[in-house]
């Protein structure tokens, strides 16, 4: 299991691995948006919180793709699955090294560019409290996307359609999170909301995702 | 090693053979032959536990078997020490050096996969089946854009493979010239063309 982590890791540092790719469309996004919505310093900062959700989830949608498809395509998912580790494991690590590479670098990348959109200063810290509690959501999710559009040529539209209805409580209780705790309001409760959202895909989906991998194999 | 009764399999919800019954013993090798399209693959995925049979039941060792199929499973911006590493260390294998040996793949070690030719992937692929360990092969194709050498040193390995009470299966058009060897040839189980395949994932929808 840690073999595969660090392989997924290494492969996603070699080159074409994709690594900071979904950093670097997330800080261009970032940059866009005062040029869409003007600079005025006040709505910036009110639409801060909720574009910089909007921006980390979809920089995550961008390589969610290649998590299974890669695999498939080289044997390797075969290869995986006949050999003495579960399936739902490979599922688990192959989301957390997902994670590591994209909803990590995000998350710790995300101060710097509310900067850029007049971030208010209490929400730095609950931005980034949000985004690492969210993140992983965004990650097991995708993974579960990806296992249902394993064998599919070109399946990375159709994965973006079938991800993003789901990623909707996420975002909602993570931006939440992220505005109130700029606007200095209690964030207990959709703190707690978007954790649990966490911990139950983290606990649910890597065995639907596994099932979804036996059926698509066959 | 291998048993395997009244076997049917599937593929794409049609069912391909039927009424097959296997029994591989240790030290033994049994070569698949057939036309094109007769499921040989389909067998041996479905041997390998890949998708489920339409009807029978395989027995394989408590410890499972190991799979090769088209694809290596090479990946092209990791070097041949580092894929089989990953693989060794997936099934617990200590060292890789005796796969690197059996497979002539010494020289090789730090290339990256992308840079090797299509013969040398092969015998990286091949190579994977050293540190799994497993006693029973399922082997597609192996030989595949190997050259008459490499065919050699393979057959070489299987043969030792056998030698040491590990069993083979393989689908192959190339003669390996193994001695202990059979040889099944699937056109003579080849499923009624109109026989439905019963409670199949497709049904749902229908």
């Amino acid at each position: 299991m840690i073999a595969l982590l660090i392989r997924d890791l290494r492969l996603a540092m070699r080159a074409g691995g994709g690594f900071g790719l979904g950093l670097a469309f997330f800080l261009i996004v970032t940059v866009l948006v005062p040029f869409g919505v003007g600079p005025e310093g006040t709505l910036l900062a009110r639409v801060a919180p909720g574009v910089l959700w909007l921006g980390a989830l979809l920089a995550c949608l961008l390589s969610l793709d290649r998590i299974f498809a890669l695999d498939h395509e080289d044997g390797s998912l075969d290869l995986l699955a006949t050999a003495p580790v579960p399936l739902e494991g490979v599922v688990a690590v192959k989301a957390c090294a997902h994670w590591l590479t994209t909803g990590l670098p995000l998350t710790l990348a995300a101060p710097a560019l509310g900067l850029l959109l007049n971030l208010p200063g209490p929400g730095y810290g609950w931005l980034t409290l949000s985004l690492a509690a969210g993140t992983p959501a965004l990650s097991v999710i995708g993974a579960f996307g990806a296992a249902l559009t394993v064998g599919l040529k070109r399946g990375g539209l159709l994965l973006s359609l079938l991800v993003l209805p789901l990623y909707v409580p996420t975002l909602i209780f993570g931006a939440e999170v992220a505005r109130r705790g700029a606007e200095g309001l209690a964030t207990a409760t959709p703190f707690l909301l978007l954790a649990g959202i966490s911990a139950g895909t983290l606990a649910l989906l890597p065995f639907a995702a596994a099932a979804a991998i036996r059926i698509n194999l066959r | 090693m291998l048993t395997a009764r009244d076997l049917a399999v599937q593929r794409g919800g049609l069912p391909v053979l039927a009424g097959l019954s296997i029994t591989l013993p240790p030290g033994q090798a049994l070569v698949l032959t057939g036309p094109n399209g007769i499921g040989k693959t389909t067998l041996l995925r479905t041997v390998a536990g890949l998708q489920p049979p339409l009807h029978g039941s395989v027995t394989l060792p408590p410890e499972g078997a190991a799979y090769a199929g088209h694809a290596d499973g090479a990946k092209a911006t990791l070097t041949v020490a580092e894929n089989l590493g990953f693989w060794a260390r997936i099934y617990g294998t200590a060292t890789i050096e005796p796969a690197l040996e059996a497979m002539d793949l010494r020289a090789l070690r730090d290339r990256p996969a992308q840079s090797l030719s299509a013969g040398q992937r092969r015998r990286l692929g091949l190579a994977r089946l050293f540190v799994t360990g497993r006693r029973l092969w399922l082997l597609d194709e192996p030989t595949v854009s190997l050259d008459a050498a490499s065919v050699a040193r393979f057959a070489a390995a299987i043969r030792a493979h056998l030698a040491e009470g590990g069993a083979a299966l393989l689908a192959s058009h190339v003669d390996l010239g193994l001695d202990r060897i059979a040889t099944l040839d699937l056109a003579r189980f080849r499923a009624a063309p109109s026989a439905p395949a019963p409670g199949g994932f497709d049904e749902a929808f229908a």
